[in-house]
């Protein structure tokens, strides 16, 4: 994060798998910029052994014991909701590797 | 130039739980499509995940069975890459604090001849970790249908080190592997269930040299003969592109089973970019030490350890502790026959040639493969019979008459011999006027052993067990024979 | 204001004991106001008043059996429309969940039905709650009930602008980074964001797990702790929710608790940046504080002209991951024209999301890839701590912090549409109090020269409910801010 930041969008839009417009892009882009630059704030900071906080809380140790199994859905509520379904499965085009 | 193979493996196992890893919805192999789900399996809008304890107390002990180290905590970390069949479109799993760290596992690979003992030697693992499975996908000709029944089952994925040097290697390491996971109950490691699936990282190096060559990861390797194929597949196109002076290119191919080949998967480059950060809907899970050591206690021994054991303290030979040892259930049984009589080899054999014939043939008639458990002999029924010959109540002979009733009635051996009326008779007077009569009717066979032939003494023998349906004590109608010819 | 609409759910709660009316006859009242004047203020996307008129029926048909479930027994309640309840819409204002209805209800749903609540309406909000001014709305953008050409905050601008408008007695908003407290204060009504895992969040719909927390709007603060008092507690169905520490009976004891309290003022938060008349009116309030013999203390909290870009780290980056479960595959929106699994994605992702959502999936998406993850992902969450060491020192020294809620008053529509960096400074004063986990609340404080609403924010350390609400009474109570009401 040395100078001034610049986001590679086609990059990082398609590892999100969102379809941009040209438009999109060029606005996008330099509004992104602008954030990264007003980010550089965060260098001021020494962090040196600061512990990273993922939580707000420090808890550990939750869990379902008893392995019981509860209800599950009839396939309805599945195909219901989906665009496409057949035999009930959800169906999508093609995979292709 | 030679080449040096370097493979390591990465093996996904499903852990045997009720329920899934992140919520209470059940699974089944082979239930019908999306009967298995609920919102969390979904991945519907607002559903969080709550962990499943049993999946780690599961894999705790698959680490131990595995010679790893139990980390004091461990915690959840997404994995991000878009697929159909991932609901969520994040894999959770242990990214930068795996449950299970480190390990090794014995291997033995196969030696000259089947009933010769291979040599043995130790695969170094990196880690074990927990993660959750995505759903099925099936590829039809015009589309792709998807089934979540298998999304959030729990999987442990088992990452060696690059510490295998061949096929054979790899295939002995995943057969070891299979064994001490079945051995604990951990999971049934059916390849065709998809209950154990192998990745398969190869790269070469020039013979001698330190640095590890560009590898190359196979996926998709759903039996342990595609494992080989695959291995060896692509150790010949290595070899062939250094040959040629060409370079490997580090990439993800995915072996086709119909054509046996495998090829590329080139989308896949930017897709290793997972953006892994800690999960924040689920909190570390600290490690108990005395529950951890609770757990190992009520492991099972290691199968080779156990072979070891058999073959050193019970004196059993390879070809019978092969047979024992990959099997838990026959193992046992045969441990609970020495609680009852102490005689290992005599019931070792019966095990491993007269139950095991025994059971195949009823298999042969009967639908599926029949266990020990199947059938109707107990530990006591081989033991007792084991214990009665060597007492001399019956002889090896009449054993063999009397293991093919017991293993048709469940009757125990004893009453057999009593029904049967088949006990050795130890009568002298009936014995001895029969060996008279012998004698008086074979005056040649007495002149050859007077004679020092002791051979002709057999010919007296047969018509007196003629005569007892060989219940005859053989050493006392020996005896008897020898004083009544001295004496005449 | 005499209207029945306008009344506080305590007020309500005496007028169902004492038979003076009934559910039905608020709830219809409700109703008739939304008819009235929702096309102005547009709060609603959806409501179902049918659906509504029977839950209040069953409420009357309980009192008349003497089973009344309590004060929230029959009082209408709007709810966001990123909460799920049962076979209602939940489309998070957005066109990626166009036709998605909910299978399930979330916890504080539930919760509030077993108090008796009536659950209505889809309460309009920046799309999957990423924004300060409900502008983001793919179906309509809301309006302050105080002055239609502005706007009410966001994202729970629906649930704010339903109360001041009279269109319900009290709603449910969400709130990551200041969603509740902001427009609570730029409408005139009590808005509070509750400590980190007090609520459940199973089933509100996650934009930032670890900074999202449901909470309530109402008229008043005994209303908003008597909401409080029926959702709190631990969930089984959510690993971050926490068990209640301390004093719960908020709405007895806000009545009971008196003070004076230590009432600390950060001078970070009265900089650059505030709008005078908003910084006069609290300073004013501080005063009153202090004339009550509350003994105010100058504090610091270095780091909070931090909390915006950590926040905007934090908050993208779990957001990036959150949304990506909407792909166009199960439920999501799905583009007519895509003829590939992947394409299928973008397309369908291109098309569902609006701009802001776009903009913040692909900030988080960067945050957390590879070669960036250290620089700005790891590093926020090192600052976030830093963020949470000045609250905790702060608090060795006082009972609560005093803000303004937000730097300045509602602004006009458009305004900030197209200057993001202006638009995420509007929380300024509110994202810190998240990053913390802490628990916040805002409170009419008075009117700019202009008419628009002033909030002031009482921050208390975490569980410290019951004072913060006690703090935020007194005040309230000394005051007639909150028996205002808009001229619609
Ligand atoms: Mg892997
Ligand atoms: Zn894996």
């Amino acid at each position: 994060m040395s100078e001034q930041p610049h986001i590679d969008i086609d990059y990082v839009a398609n590892l999100a798998r969102i379809e941009l417009s040209a438009d999109e892009k060029a606005k996008l882009g330099s509004q992104l910029d602008d954030i990264l630059g007003y980010f550089e704030k965060l260098n001021a900071v020494d962090i040196d052994g600061v512990e990273p906080m993922a939580h707000a809380h420090k808890v550990f140790n939750v869990w379902r014991a008893g392995d019981e199994p509860g209800d599950t859905f009839s396939p309805e509520v599945l195909t219901k909701m989906a665009p496409e379904q057949r035999e009930n499965q959800v169906v999508v085009p093609k995979v292709v590797e | 130039m030679d080449y040096d193979v370097v493979i390591g493996l990465e093996i996904h196992v499903q852990i045997k739980t009720r329920t899934k890893m992140f919520t209470a919805a059940p699974y089944k192999y082979g239930a019908a499509p999306n009967t298995l789900t609920d919102a969390v399996v979904l991945g519907l809008p607002g559903t969080l995940p709550v962990l499943n304890y049993e999946a780690i107390e599961k894999c705790a002990q698959l680490g131990l069975m595995l010679g790893c180290e139990i980390a004091q905590e461990c915690k959840w970390d997404r994995k991000n890459y878009f697929y159909p069949d991932s609901p969520k479109n994040y894999q959770l799993t242990q990214n930068e604090q795996p449950l299970c760290i480190g390990g090794k596992v014995e291997i033995e690979l196969p030696g000259p001849s089947r009933n010769v003992e291979g040599a043995h030697r130790w695969v170094e693992l990196n880690r074990i970790h927990l993660e959750e499975d995505p759903g099925k996908l099936t590829h039809e000709s015009f589309d792709t249908v998807i089934d979540f029944n298998r999304a959030g089952v729990p999987l442990a994925e088992i990452v060696t080190e690059p510490d295998m040097s061949s096929s054979t290697e790899a295939v002995a390491f995943l057969n070891c592997l299979r064994n001490l996971i079945v051995y604990a109950d951990i999971s049934d490691c059916d390849m065709e269930k998809g209950q154990m699936r192998c990745d398969a990282n190869v790269s070469l190096r020039p013979v001698g040299s330190e640095k590890l060559g560009t590898r190359t990861e196979m996926k998709n390797l759903n039996s342990i003969s595609n494992v080989k194929a695959a291995i060896e597949y692509e150790i010949e196109r290595q070899t062939e592109i250094l040959e040629e002076g060409g370079s490997v290119v580090q990439e993800t191919r995915r072996w086709d089973v119909e054509s046996a080949c495998s090829f590329s998967l080139r989308s896949k480059e930017e897709a290793h970019d997972y953006r892994y950060f800690p999960d924040p809907d689920l909190v570390p899970v600290q490690m108990d030490r005395a529950r951890v050591a609770e757990l190992e206690a009520e492991l099972p021994e290691r199968p080779l350890d156990k072979q070891r054991r058999y073959q050193e303290a019970l004196k059993l030979p390879f070809t019978t502790t092969s047979v024992l040892c990959p099997n838990r259930e026959l193992s046992e049984f045969f441990e609970a026959a020495l609680e009852v009589h102490n005689a290992p080899k005599q019931i070792a054999n019966y095990i491993t040639n007269d139950l095991l014939r025994e059971l195949s043939e009823a298999s042969e008639h009967g639908e599926s493969a029949l266990s020990v458990s199947d059938c109707k002999l107990m530990p006591a029924h081989i033991a007792t019979l084991a214990k009665i010959i060597d007492e001399g109540v019956i002889s090896k002979q009449i054993g063999k008459e009397v293991f093919n009733d017991m293993f048709q009635t469940g009757d125990m051996p004893d009453a057999i011999v009593e029904k049967k009326g088949l006990k050795q008779s130890n009568d002298t007077g009936e014995i001895e006027a029969l060996c008279r009569e012998a004698i008086a009717g074979n005056a040649k066979a007495v002149g050859q052993y007077k004679e020092g032939n002791a051979k002709a003494l057999n010919a007296l023998k047969g018509p007196v067990m003629k005569a007892t349906k060989g219940k005859a004590n053989p050493a006392m109608l020996d005896q008897l024979l020898k004083k009544l010819i001295d004496e005449g | 204001m005499s209207d029945i609409f306008y009344k506080t759910i305590s007020e309500l709660a005496a007028m169902l004991a004492a038979g003076e009316t009934t559910s039905v006859a608020i709830t219809q009242a409700v109703i008739d106001r939304i008819t009235a004047v929702d096309d102005k203020v547009k709060a609603f996307i959806s409501y179902d008043a049918g659906d509504a008129l029977a839950q209040a029926a069953a409420a009357d048909a309980r009192r008349t059996e003497g089973q009344s479930l309590g004060p929230l027994d029959g009082v209408p309640i709007g709810i966001k429309d990123t909460l799920a309840v049962k076979d209602q819409p939940l489309r998070c204002a957005s066109k990626m969940l166009e036709s998605y209805v909910s299978p399930f209800d979330a916890t504080c749903i539930a919760k509030l039905r077993e108090a008796g609540a009536v659950i209505y309406g889809r309460l309009n909000m920046d799309e999957f709650a990423m924004g300060s001014s409900t502008e983001n709305s793919a179906y309509q953008t809301t309006a302050n009930p105080w002055d239609l050409e502005t706007i009410p905050g966001g994202s729970s601008g629906g649930s704010a602008a339903a109360v001041a408008a009279g269109e319900a007695i009290a709603t449910l908003g969400t709130d990551t980074g200041g969603s509740i407290r902001q427009p609570a204060a730029l409408c005139g009504v009590v808005g509070m964001k509750p400590t980190y895992g007090l609520i459940s969040r199973y089933g509100l719909v996650a934009f930032a797990s670890s900074l999202d927390q449901v909470g309530p709007f109402a008229r008043t603060v005994e209303d908003a702790a008597l909401l409080m008092e029926a959702m709190l507690g631990k969930d089984d169905l959510d690993s971050t929710s926490i068990a209640p520490q301390g004093e719960t009976n908020y709405a007895a004891a806000l009545k009971a608790k008196k003070g004076p309290w230590k009432l600390g003022v950060p001078r970070e938060f009265f900089g650059e940046g505030i709008d005078p008349e908003v910084k006069a009116n609290i300073e004013q309030a501080i005063d009153w504080y202090q004339s009550q013999g509350c003994e105010i203390v100058d504090i610091s909290l270095p780091h909070s002209e931090l909390a915006v870009p950590v926040y905007y780290i934090v908050a993208t980056a779990e957001a990036s991951s959150n949304l990506a479960r909407f792909d166009g595959v199960r439920y999501s929106h799905r583009s007519p024209d895509a003829n590939d699994a992947m394409t299928l994605f973008t397309k369908s992702r291109g098309e569902g999301f609006g701009d802001e959502v776009k903009r913040r999936i692909i900030l988080g998406t960067y945050v957390l890839s590879s070669g960036y993850y250290d620089a700005y992902y790891l590093r926020a969450q090192k600052v976030r701590t830093l963020i949470r060491n000045d609250f905790e020192k702060a608090f060795e020294q006082v009972d609560a912090i005093l803000t303004p809620t937000s730097p300045t008053p509602a602004f006009k529509q458009g305004e900030r549409s197209d200057d993001p960096l202006a638009m995420y400074l509007s929380d300024i004063y509110t994202i810190s109090v998240n990053l913390a986990g802490l628990p916040g609340i805002s409170v009419p404080s008075g009117f700019t020269e202009s008419g628009l609403p002033i909030g002031l924010q009482v921050i208390c350390k975490a569980f410290g409910e019951a004072d913060m609400f006690a703090i935020a009474h007194a005040f309230e109570q000394a005051h007639d801010h909150h028996k205002q009401t808009p001229s619609l």
